[in-house]
């Protein structure tokens, strides 16, 4: 419960960039300003990109206001995002994290924008990309790499790994490609039965959109009005396969046919804040679902044991990096209307980097879970159970 | 309609009142399925439930087992209860990763984070004349798999005390019914006529005493085993016969202490011999103290390792009948 409690008030002081209850909060996400505050523009608005709209009159707003806090708030968001997945991808390469590890740098704007745009009581899935939002959803830095290298310190005390880390109104994580959408359905289903005003948001790839378990899933979805926001991150390559290669059509935004559909510039966390709200006023409004799709992109390969280059060139990689990059775009923008100065930004960086590191030496000195952990958590609420080990003379104790 | 106070009444009579009582009991409780709500169910059994409780809480799915499994799933995930109908489990294999995947592991897989509490029920194993696609037995596939619990019951009783037992679980159960079941009347004791009758699930039951040989059976052939039985006591032979209940987790001490009595042991069941459950039940007994006990090598009766036929006389030679099993019975006990 305390547990819970705590990943709940993280969770809301990231997105409010408050103190929201009792909870710790390290050094670094204070900042510490160089200049007065009113040196700075408070609030600013931006034209954003309009989005594609299927089935729609209209789409989210061609504006977005940012204000200073939010602005550094998704900024800080972004770069711990980045930098974690970095440092899981240094801890790859040195064997202290073994599996599957499936990186996110690149589509951090879509993780921040959906979070900055819904409440913590709403609900979320995704697939085995799953890093970035086990974070936004506010489990700590520490016990997602713990959970990567496999400690009792991880979310899941070590039990799950990369594509299995959970946490309230956080549904993983999830291995099997298309199998989170009817789940996300059925999650909203339990959103409107209870009669909540709650939303789930459903997350899934370009590679995934081809599912047919997806369409069943749509279908039930409008015919019974699930308040669900199904949204495809099209980072472009389902593992090597490129789009144009995998779907016969790649309007991914479209595929919902009955259901009404935006296509979203993933790379802004602005635009992806103004089409989830639009979408999460939709559902919440009765009208049933909503597909987006997100235009995003990936920098590292489909997983650690994926170059990325024999599928795509490094130019692409590189031109991507340089125009587009999610949180250079932010920072830009704060920084040419007077937002924030490059100092602040030098100095979250620092600080995050502070905090990746000390949560990387968490993850690589907490020691493993031992070995009576082995059987546990077969049965929920149930006595304690007799597990068969390897032979017959090895009787293994599971209690819930 | 009426309720479960009458005397004798049917399996799907029973499940029908499972559902009835624990939907009243629990406002998370809910059903989903092909045909379950307006048709009255495939086989009846939900008959008078949609008429009850409406359109909220028994839902009439479309033909899509892998999304309607997923989706109840996910609001099992969610906070609710739900009933997932399969309308046999024939078609529960295009929704079997979500049944393993989504709901089997998910307890462990997040360390106690994440609860499946779900039911999938429907019938199993061979009906008549269905042939070859919707004759399987699910019993070994599901039993197979650690984080599930797995059900056959196989009378009225078991019918009703074991489903509200696996609704009132928190964890999924795979609740495999009959269809050739449910229609038998049996006679319903004083204590199961109660809303709060349960049994519990991991317990098998004695359903009759015996010294000469264990038979260890499950869902319909608990019947073919009472009245070989029958057959076999007017020869001087008293047989044993163990109703398991449930498949997963396997009640081995009732089994081993029928065996240490016995010395013989025969399992039956409907389902194919290669790695099913009589198989499974050979091995635990092996591995355990009634080995030294037995005086003959167990005996497997099980269906035939064939696809169904349709034909009745190829139907009826394909599973366990009576005969098959009083000669499996004194071949054991080498009479």
């Amino acid at each position: 419960m305390q547990n819970m409690l705590t990943i709940i008030s993280n969770a809301l002081c990231r997105i409010t960039g408050r103190n929201v209850g009792a909870q710790t909060v390290s050094e670094g996400s204070r900042v510490v300003v160089s200049r007065s505050f009113a040196d700075f523009t408070p609030q600013a608005t931006f034209d954003i990109k309009k989005c594609d709209v299927h089935r729609l009159e209209e789409g989210p707003p061609v504006k977005a206001t940012l204000t200073r806090d939010q602005g550094l708030q998704y900024y800080r968001i972004m770069q711990t995002v980045r930098r974690m997945e970095l440092k899981a991808d240094q801890l790859y390469k040195q064997k202290i994290i073994r599996g599957f590890c499936h990186l996110y740098d690149g589509q951090e704007a879509c993780a921040a924008g959906i979070e900055a745009a819904i409440n913590p009581s709403d609900h979320l899935i995704t697939a085995y990309r799953a890093h970035g939002y086990t974070y936004t959803r506010g489990v700590a830095i520490k016990e997602i790499l713990a959970e990567l290298t496999g400690r009792k310190g991880g979310v899941a005390k070590g039990k799950g790994g990369s594509m299995h880390m959970y946490a309230p109104h956080f549904y993983g994580g999830n291995g099997i490609v298309g199998a989170q959408v009817p789940l996300g359905a059925g999650i909203a289903l339990a959103c409107q039965y209870q009669g909540n005003n709650q939303v789930c948001v459903t997350l899934y790839g370009d590679g995934a959109a081809n599912q047919g378990q997806l369409f069943e899933a749509f279908n039930m979805a409008a015919l019974w009005k699930l308040p669900c926001i199904f949204i495809c991150e099209n980072n472009k390559y389902g593992m090597g396969t490129s789009v144009e290669r995998a779907s016969a059509s790649t309007d991914y935004y479209k595929r919902g046919d009955f259901i009404p559909g935006l296509r979203v510039d993933g790379m802004d966390v602005l635009c992806v804040r103004e089409a989830t709200q639009f979408a999460a006023d939709h559902c919440r409004s009765g009208k049933g679902p909503i597909v987006m799709e997100l235009q995003t992109y990936r920098y590292h390969g489909h997983s650690m044991s994926d170059p990325g280059v024999s599928y795509r060139t490094r130019e692409e990689i590189q031109e991507v990096r340089s125009k587009s990059d999610p949180i250079s775009l932010l920072k830009d923008r704060m920084l040419s209307n007077n937002m924030a100065a490059v100092e602040e930004f030098k100095e979250i960086d620092i600080a995050i980097r502070k905090e990746v590191e000390e949560a990387a030496q968490y993850a690589t000195s907490d020691p493993e879970p031992p070995l009576e952990e082995l059987c546990n958590h077969i049965f929920k609420n149930d006595p304690p159970l007799e597990v068969r080990g390897t032979h017959p003379w090895a009787t293994l104790k599971s209690v819930s | 309609m009426g309720d479960s106070s009458g005397s004798v009444l049917t399996a799907a009579l029973l499940c029908f009142f499972a559902m009835d009582e624990e939907l009243e009991r629990d406002e998370r409780v809910f059903l989903l399925g092909e045909e379950v709500a307006q048709y009255d169910g495939a086989y009846k059994v939900s008959r008078g439930l949609w008429k009850k409780y409406g359109d909220k809480r028994i839902i009439d799915t479309p033909i899509t087992e892998m999304g309607f499994t997923g989706i109840a799933v996910g609001a099992a995930m969610a906070g609710l209860r739900p009933i997932c109908e399969f309308m046999t489990f024939n078609f529960s294999m295009q929704a079997i990763d979500q049944v393993i995947n989504s709901a089997a592991k998910t307890y462990y897989m997040s360390a106690g984070l994440q609860s499946v509490p779900i039911v999938f029920r429907g019938p199993n194993g061979a009906s008549a004349g269905v042939a070859a696609q919707h004759s399987q037995c699910f019993a070994a596939w599901y039993g197979h798999c650690p984080g599930l619990k797995v059900v056959s019951p196989w009378n009225a009783e078991d019918a009703k005390g074991l489903l509200k037992s696996a609704i009132r679980d928190d964890n999924p159960v795979v609740f495999l019914e009959n269809e050739l079941m449910y229609g038998v009347p049996f006679e319903m004791s004083e204590e199961s006529q109660s809303k709060d009758f349960t049994i519990p699930i991991g317990k098998a039951k004695v359903e009759r005493q015996g010294t000469h040989v264990t038979m260890v059976t499950h869902s319909r052939y608990v019947s073919h085993c009472l009245d070989a039985a029958a057959v076999l006591a007017k020869e001087g032979i008293e047989c044993e016969v163990i109703n398991l209940r449930t498949i997963r987790p396997l009640d081995v001490d009732c089994i081993e202490t029928s065996v240490m009595k016995t010395n013989h042991l025969v399992t039956v069941e409907g389902g194919w011999p290669q790695f099913g459950v009589g198989a499974e039940i050979c091995a635990r007994v092996m591995e355990g103290p009634a080995f030294n006990y037995l005086d003959a090598p167990a005996t497997r009766v099980t269906g035939v390792d064939i696809p169904m036929p349709y034909a009745k006389i190829l139907e009826d030679n394909s599973l366990p009948q009576i005969k098959d099993i009083i000669f499996s019975v004194k071949k054991t006990l080498n009479v």
